[in-house]
C-alpha cells in the first residue's frame, strides 16, 4: 500500500471522527432535552402535557423509522441551505445530526423512565421544583444509563457516517467506496473496515468503563 | 382500672387535622373510580407519635400523602399547623414540604449520591450554601449513628442503615413534623426495633411530631402514644394506644391484634373453640390486667375463688406506650356457679375479660 493511500486513510479517519463528534454533540444537545421532555410530560408527571407528549412522540417515531439513506437524500435541499453544498464532510453532518436527534431522544427517555418513581416522590416531598428534580435526581441517577446511551449513539454514528460515504459524504465510508469498491482495491477496503472496527471497540469500551464508574448501584468497585 | 374516655387533641394542640377528608380516584375509561378515603376526621397531637394502622389497601398511604400535598383531597380539609394544605399553590406547597420530613418503606435514597450528599439533598434544594450544609449534616449523621459512613454509597449499607440515612435526610430541614410511610416494613424485627427506638428518641429530644402508618401492630405498640385504625377508607377506632390495645372495640382492631405474639391461641384450642356452651364445657376467657393488678398473685387467688380447676392456655406480659400490661387466656368450667364466682372475682380485681368461646 502506498504512503499516499495511507495518508488518505488517516485523513478519512479524522473526517469520520469529526462527523461523528459534531453530529453526536449537536444531536445530543437537541435530542437529550427532547428525551427528557418525553420522559416527564405524560399525564400526572413532572411537566404534564400529554397532548404535546404524544405529538412529539409521533414525530420522533416517524424520524426513527425513516431509513437513513432515504433521509440523506430527502433532506438534500435543507442540507444545501445550511451548508451551501450537498457533498463532503460538512454536508454529511446535517443528515447525521437529524438522525441522531430522535435516536438520542428515545434512549434518554428510556434511561430516565428506568429511575425508581420513589425517588421522584421523595424529592417532591422535600419541596424540590420540577427542574430541581430533573437535574438533581433524574439526570444524576440516570448517569450510567445516559453514558451507555451516548456510547450507543456514537457507535451507531460511526456506522451511519460510513453510509453517507455512499452518497459522497466523505470519511472512511467514502474512501472505502471510491478506492476499495470503484477502483477495486480490496486491501484499502480491508483497512477501512479494520479502522472502523477499532474505532467502535474503543468507543464502546470507553463508554462501558465510564458507565461502570458512574454506577453506584452495586457493591462492586 | 377504667379506661379514660378518649379526648381528641384540641385544635390548637394539633399538628395535623384531617377534617372530613375524602379522596376519590377517578376511574380511567371503563373502570369505575375508587374511594380510598371516606370522610376521615382525625387530629394528630403536637409532639405525639401517632400511628395509623390498617390492612393493605385501607388508604393509609393516601392519607399520609395528603399531609404534604403529594395528593389532594377531593373533599374536606387537611390542616398542618393550621394551614389548609389544599389551598396552597405549588410554591406554597414546596414551602410546606420543606417543613415536613418524610421517610419511606424503600428508603428512596439516591444511589448516585454518598450518604453525606443524600442527607444534604433537601438543603441543596432549599438553596443552602455549602458550609451551612456541612454544619447541619454532620450532627445529623452523629444522631443516627452513621458519622463514619458519610462517604459511602447507599448500595454499601444495610437496610437499617439506609433507613437511618432516610431519617437523617428527613430531619435535615429541621421539620416540626415527620411522616413515616411503612418505614420499618422492609426490615427484620431486630432492625425494626432499633429504628423505632431512634424515632422515639427523636420525638423526645427534638419534640418532633411523628405521624406513622403501618400494618404492623408491633410497631404501633412499641412507639405510638395514640393510634387510629383505618379500614376501607374510614377511621373505625381511635384512642390512646394503651386503651385501644387493651380494649379493642372494632372487629378490625381485634383481628389485627390477634396476630400479636401472646395473643394467639394455640391452634388446637382455636380450632376446638365453639361459640355456644353445652353442659360440661369449659369457658375460654381472656383476662387483661394492668397497673397494680399485674403485681398481685392473681392466679392462685383465682383458683381459690373459682374453687375449680383453672387451665392457663396462653399468656404474655408486655408494655404498651411504656405501661406494663398482661394478658392471660384461661379456661374453667362453664357451669353457672363457677362462672358466677369467676366473674365476681374479675370485677373485684378490676380485670377486663373477654369470653373467647367454649371448649369441650
Ligand atoms: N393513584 C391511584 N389511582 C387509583 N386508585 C388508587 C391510587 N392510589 C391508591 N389507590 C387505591 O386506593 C386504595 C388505598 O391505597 P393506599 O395506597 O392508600 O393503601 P395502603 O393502606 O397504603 O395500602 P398498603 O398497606 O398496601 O400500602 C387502594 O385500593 C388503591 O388501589
Ligand atoms: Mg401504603
Amino acid at each position: 500500500m502506498s504512503p499516499d493511500i495511507l495518508l488518505k486513510i488517516w485523513g478519512a479517519t479524522l473526517d469520520t471522527l469529526y462527523m461523528v463528534a459534531a453530529a453526536g454533540l449537536i444531536g445530543s444537545l437537541i435530542g437529550g432535552p427532547i428525551g427528557i421532555f418525553l420522559a416527564t410530560s405524560g399525564k400526572g408527571e413532572l411537566f404534564p402535557a400529554p397532548m404535546t407528549n404524544r405529538i412529539v412522540g409521533l414525530i420522533v417515531n416517524a424520524a426513527r423509522s425513516t431509513p437513513f439513506i432515504i433521509l440523506v437524500v430527502a433532506i438534500i435541499p435543507f442540507t444545501r441551505l445550511l451548508t451551501g453544498t450537498s457533498i463532503g464532510t460538512k454536508a454529511a453532518i446535517v443528515p447525521l445530526t437529524i438522525a441522531t436527534i430522535p435516536f438520542v431522544a428515545r434512549l434518554v427517555e428510556a434511561a430516565i423512565r428506568e429511575i425508581d418513581k420513589g425517588l421522584i416522590e421523595a424529592a417532591r416531598a422535600m419541596g424540590a421544583t420540577p427542574m430541581q428534580i430533573v437535574f438533581k435526581v433524574l439526570l444524576a441517577e440516570a448517569r450510567p444509563a445516559l453514558t451507555m446511551a451516548l456510547t450507543m449513539t456514537a457507535v451507531s454514528l460511526i456506522g451511519y457516517s460510513a453510509m453517507v460515504g455512499a452518497v459522497g459524504g466523505g470519511g472512511l465510508g467514502d474512501l472505502g467506496i471510491r478506492y476499495g469498491y470503484q477502483r477495486f482495491m480490496p486491501d484499502v477496503m480491508l483497512v477501512v473496515v479494520i479502522v472502523l472496527i477499532v474505532l467502535v471497540q474503543i468507543v464502546q469500551s470507553a463508554g462501558d468503563g465510564l458507565a461502570r464508574r458512574f454506577d453506584r448501584r452495586s457493591r462492586k468497585n | 382500672m377504667s379506661v379514660s374516655a378518649y379526648q381528641a387533641p384540641a385544635r390548637a394542640d394539633a399538628a395535623v387535622i384531617f377534617d372530613g377528608v375524602s379522596k376519590h380516584f377517578p376511574g380511567s375509561g371503563k373502570s369505575d373510580g375508587f374511594t380510598a378515603l371516606d370522610n376521615v376526621s382525625l387530629s394528630v397531637g403536637r409532639g405525639s407519635i401517632t400511628g395509623i394502622i390498617g390492612r393493605s389497601g385501607a388508604g393509609k398511604s393516601t392519607l399520609i400523602r395528603l399531609v404534604n400535598g403529594l395528593e389532594k383531597p377531593t373533599g374536606g380539609k387537611v390542616l398542618v399547623d393550621g394551614v389548609d394544605v389544599g389551598a396552597l399553590d405549588e410554591a406554597g406547597l414546596r414551602e410546606l414540604r420543606r417543613s415536613v420530613g418524610m421517610i419511606f418503606q424503600h428508603f428512596n435514597l439516591l444511589s448516585s449520591r454518598t450518604v453525606f450528599d443524600n442527607v444534604a439533598l433537601p438543603l441543596e434544594i432549599a438553596g443552602m450554601n455549602k458550609s451551612a450544609i456541612e454544619k447541619r449534616v454532620r450532627p445529623l449523621l452523629d444522631l443516627v449513628g452513621l458519622a463514619d459512613k458519610h462517604g459511602r454509597y447507599p448500595s454499601e449499607l444495610s437496610g437499617g442503615q439506609k433507613q437511618r440515612i432516610g431519617i437523617a435526610r428527613a430531619l435535615s430541614t429541621e421539620p416540626k413534623l415527620l411522616l413515616s410511610d411503612e418505614a420499618t416494613s422492609a426490615l427484620d424485627p431486630e432492625t425494626t426495633q432499633s429504628i423505632l427506638e431512634l424515632l422515639k428518641r427523636i420525638n423526645a429530644d427534638l419534640g418532633l411530631t411523628v405521624l406513622l402508618i403501618t400494618h404492623e401492630m408491633e410497631v404501633v405498640k412499641a412507639v405510638t402514644s395514640d393510634v387510629a385504625v383505618i379500614d376501607h377508607g374510614r377511621i373505625v377506632e381511635r384512642g390512646h394506644t394503651f386503651d385501644v390495645f387493651t380494649h379493642p372495640k372494632h372487629e378490625t382492631t381485634r383481628a389485627m391484634l390477634s396476630g400479636l405474639p401472646g395473643s394467639k391461641l394455640p391452634d388446637a384450642v382455636s380450632r376446638a373453640l365453639k361459640p355456644q356452651a353445652v353442659a360440661g364445657d369449659r369457658a375460654v376467657v381472656r383476662l387483661t390486667f394492668f397497673g397494680a393488678a399485674a403485681e398481685r398473685p392473681l392466679i392462685s387467688q383465682l383458683i381459690k375463688s373459682v374453687g375449680a380447676e383453672v387451665n392457663i392456655i396462653a399468656g404474655t406480659i408486655d408494655e404498651i406506650g411504656g405501661r406494663p400490661y398482661g394478658s392471660l387466656v384461661v379456661a374453667y368450667r362453664a357451669d353457672a356457679e363457677t362462672a358466677g364466682r369467676a366473674e365476681r372475682f374479675f370485677t373485684e380485681n378490676g380485670l377486663v375479660t373477654e369470653v373467647l368461646g367454649y371448649v369441650a
